[in-house]
């Protein structure tokens, strides 16, 4: 409780939350709340290229169709990318953070200067290098930025579980005899789970970005997707009289990496001690 | 000091050796048959075959490895499949645009990040601190190559006041490049206009570059200057009645800096990878720009020329943040 209190006292964090909701509710809702739900992939010509207007608040695009509905339909894939990517990142980097910081000698080492590797490169160059030579197309670029991802939860957890394997409690444990993977699991895992939720809040947001601009480079979503990258790279040919074209798709990331950004953030002031100090 | 420097070295050796492996595996195995791929959709068998037997495909695994260990200690990294020019050529040649982009976008960002996470902290928790917080995760929330195409928009389109693309005008003649860097060649030849010229064009793709990195300097130098700010240094020299500036700025900053050097290291990567978004906008012709074009022509050499590139640039990016925190903090060194 003393947490929830201290939460609802940090402003930034609680404007996070409050977006995150709403982008949440809206992609949940998107065909319902979308004016014109059938504008994912229908194309009305004599429409296209309008300004913001009661009938279309956003304008419409190069073909017609209706911005405000596209930019809505496009929170679901947004969504759904990021939290695939962020959910199989974890699946991998976790146990292997785990497994690397529990044990000592060449499974460890092995371990950790794998991640190093993955770790050596901006994420957006090796993800653009994996996405390319897979063939350009939603798969890959989700399968690209996943490989990407998981070693940022590695070496997260890996730090922690290697700080609580030489506690105290760990030690009783192994003279009871708990196994490792009761120790691992139900114990070390528990312990270092808040900076993961931390990391992946944050991720969230990180991985919306990143494949907003695979999508825009034409390594990730293709026509007629609603995919906010995309639409961005559409507009490029259309402005400056099509402004209304590219500002709305990107103010939809902006907004909803913000949401997360600011959550991630809130959530590390309550989980870091050595942050909170100076709060 | 060499020891100290010798071993961050060593340090990352393995790293940079993995990066060679996994490079050498997305190059070979990732494409189910390379030969195939290299040579082009209407290839005969005969002629995929001859191709297999001249990249020495047809030998064993670790015997292709050792290949290209050797082409890269030699940085021959091949021919550019779309420009049949050598990719170390070209890459050298695209460098300095790239390093006078990042490096012109890192120096502003430090000038506006430190006086602004000084101020977050000053104002702790008050509304200056509460906007510049959100402000600086904005920074990192905002899509580059949205805010690039926003700002071409409105100051090249729609205002007119700066130009749209590239780093000159086109009736401008670069002077010959010295450096290859167009603010110091112009300096260095007295070519004023040219100066002019390239700043004027400089000011939109830096000013997109740098604002990830104005948002984590802002954050890193509050952070460093609260920490500071409670010390017992501070109350004293606060006691005796030392101006309130010149204490933050004689004392607390030099103190504060030390977590911020690591940050504007780590930046420097990111700023790289940045500059292949902001760079393609710009049609600026720098490394990220010849990235994105070999990404679309499906030019796989070049793209892990580049990539080794930059693993060798975050590298030694890494190892000079080491050593300028030893050379702050000397007890940093005594650890090794």
């Amino acid at each position: 409780m003393l947490v929830l209190k201290k939460f609802a006292k940090d402003k930034p964090a609680v404007l996070g939350a409050f977006i995150v909701l709403i982008v949440v509710v809206v992609a949940i809702f998107a065909p319902l709340l979308a004016p014109y739900p059938g504008d994912a992939a229908a194309s009305h010509l004599l429409l296209r290229l309008k300004p913001p207007s009661a009938a279309h608040p956003f304008g419409t695009d190069n073909l017609g169709r209706d911005i405000l509905s596209r930019v809505i339909l496009g929170s679901r894939g947004a969504l759904a990318i990021a939290l695939l990517v962020v959910g199989t990142a974890m699946l991998i980097g976790v146990p292997l953070g785990l497994i690397a910081g529990y044990s000592r000698g060449w499974l460890s080492e092995t371990n950790m200067r794998i991640t190093d590797v993955f770790l050596a490169v901006p994420q957006l160059i090796l993800a653009l290098a994996i996405a390319q030579l897979m063939g350009p197309s939603l798969q890959s670029a989700m399968l690209a930025l996943t490989l990407t991802y998981w070693p940022f939860f590695t070496r997260i957890v890996y730090a922690e579980a290697r700080r609580l394997s030489a506690s105290l409690f760990i030690d009783a444990l192994q003279c009871i005899g708990a196994g490792t993977t009761r120790i691992l699991f139900l114990h070390v895992l528990p312990n270092c789970i808040s900076p993961v939720i931390v990391r992946a809040t944050i991720g969230m947001g990180f991985t919306i970005l990143v494949a907003a601009v695979l999508g825009f480079l034409g390594m990730g979503a293709t026509p007629p997707d609603p995919d906010w990258g995309l639409a961005i790279s559409e507009s490029r040919q259309y402005l400056p009289e099509a402004w209304w074209f590219s500002t709305f798709p990107g103010l939809a990331i902006f907004l909803t990496v913000l949401g997360f950004n600011l959550l991630g953030d809130g959530l590390r002031d309550i989980v870091d001690p050595r942050l909170r100090r100076s709060r | 000091m060499l020891r100290f420097i010798l071993r961050r070295l060593l340090l990352v050796m393995p790293s940079l050796l993995g990066l060679l492996v996994l490079t050498f595996i997305l190059i070979r195995l990732v494409p189910a048959d390379p030969a195939a791929a290299l040579a082009g959709e209407n290839a005969t068998p005969a002629q995929i075959a001859e191709i297999r037997r001249q990249y020495g495909l047809d030998q064993p695994v670790h015997v292709q490895f050792v290949r290209y260990l050797g082409q890269i200690a030699r940085l021959d990294f091949g021919e550019s499949a779309y420009s049949r020019r050598p990719i170390a050529l070209e890459i050298s040649q695209r460098l300095p645009a790239t390093l006078e982009l990042t490096i012109c976008a890192l120096l502003f960002g430090i000038a506006v990040g430190i006086p602004l996470g000084t101020i977050a902290a000053l104002y702790h928790n008050r509304w200056p601190d509460t906007v510049l917080r959100i402000i600086s995760v904005g920074g990192v929330a905002i899509a580059a190559f949205w805010f690039a195409i926003e700002l071409q928009m409105l100051f090249s389109m729609k205002l007119g006041w700066l130009p749209l693309r590239g780093r000159l005008d086109a009736g401008i003649t670069p002077p010959s490049p010295i450096t290859g860097m167009l603010l110091i060649d112009s300096l260095l030849t007295g070519r004023l206009d040219v100066l002019r010229n390239a700043l004027w064009h400089l000011t939109l793709p830096a000013l997109t570059l740098s604002l990830g990195g104005i948002a984590t300097i802002t954050r890193f130098t509050r952070a460093g200057v609260l920490d500071t700010l409670q010390k017992d240094f501070v109350t004293y020299e606060r006691a005796q009645g030392y101006p309130a500036g010149a204490l933050i700025w004689k004392f607390v900053l030099r103190n504060s800096i030390v977590a911020a050097i690591t940050q504007i290291g780590l930046l420097f990567g990111s700023l790289i990878a940045g500059a292949v978004v902001v760079e393609t906008i710009f049609d600026w012709p720098g490394v990220g720009f010849y990235t994105v074009q070999a990404i679309l022509t499906a030019d796989t050499k070049v793209m892990l020329a580049v990539t080794l590139l930059i693993g060798v640039i975050y590298a030694v990016v890494n190892i000079l943040v080491d050593v300028v925190h030893g050379l702050v903090d000397p007890r940093l060194r005594e650890q090794d």
